[in-house]
């Protein structure tokens, strides 16, 4: 995986946890991506995992408060893009059950976040603390790099 | 994100155009809410051709006017998703649940099965 691989370039961007820095991050991340080549359908399967993970921040991070802090980062290995998505809310007690489809609370929210991210993604990582935060890391392999 | 209504003999047509995502998801539900509340159709036609990208909060918009539409006998059918669209609909199951059509309102629709 990425870990051990030198680093081609990489961004960070942080922002408010305001509804409309979801798109702002999306794109900063598609642009990013799109330095090398990915296909159009690969950039839109990263713009829907980074829309998850930055909404989950949001929403169940902050709860819908608009004064914390989201941070989007990005790095670029030969093998491939990863994503790390952080915010310092109030944390997920149990990650195992949060990551299950269509666990959601609000009938008019799908679970299905976490699901997207795991189906348009090489590999997903959550780490959370309750009341520390929830980092949740993602790799896009580009292609020819592994078995789809 | 902008909604455009039509009505025409029980089906109310809503054109979404733009994005949605949690920025606007809200506002698109609180548009369809206000036209299906006065337009009380029997199926509301989903337009999303213009639907640039859409991630699960605008998924859950569709599902929560599907419950309400079906409590009470109508229903909902999704007009020309994109190619990202439609995988969504596809993967959360909702394209299981609903209607998907491949033309839009300038067809004339001789009854939606």
């Amino acid at each position: 995986m990425a870990g051990e691989m030198q680093i081609q370039n990489s961004m960070a961007l942080e922002f408010l946890s305001l509804p409309e820095n979801v798109g702002l991050a999306r794109v900063a991340v598609a642009t990013f991506a799109a330095q090398v080549d990915m296909t159009l359908n690969e950039l839109e399967e990263i713009k829907v995992a980074v829309s998850e993970a930055v909404s989950n921040a949001i929403i169940h991070g902050y709860r819908g408060e608009a004064n914390g802090t989201v941070r989007v980062a990005a790095e670029r290995t030969i093998t491939g893009l990863t994503i790390t998505v952080e915010d310092q809310g109030c944390g997920i007690a149990d990650v195992a059950l949060a990551m299950q489809p269509a666990y959601s609370t609000d009938p008019e929210r799908m679970g299905l976040g976490f699901a997207f991210m795991q189906s348009f993604m090489d590999d997903l990582e959550v780490t959370s603390e309750v009341d520390r935060g929830t980092r949740v890391k993602m790799f896009k392999a580009f292609k020819g790099d592994t078995e789809r | 994100m902008q909604v455009f209504f039509s009505m025409e003999k029980k089906e109310l047509w809503a054109r979404v155009k733009g994005e949605v995502d949690l920025e606007s998801a809200d506002h698109l539900r609180q548009e369809l809410e206000a036209s299906l509340d006065h337009a009380r159709p029997e199926v509301l036609l989903l337009d999303l051709e213009g639907v640039t990208f859409m991630d699960s909060s605008g998924l859950g918009v569709i599902l929560g006017r599907y419950r309400r539409l079906k409590k009470q006998g109508g229903r909902v059918v999704i007009c020309r998703p994109q190619p990202q669209v439609r995988r969504l609909l596809e993967l959360s199951g909702l394209s299981k649940i609903m209607t998907i059509l491949s033309e839009g309102p300038e067809r004339k629709l001789g009854g939606v099965e």
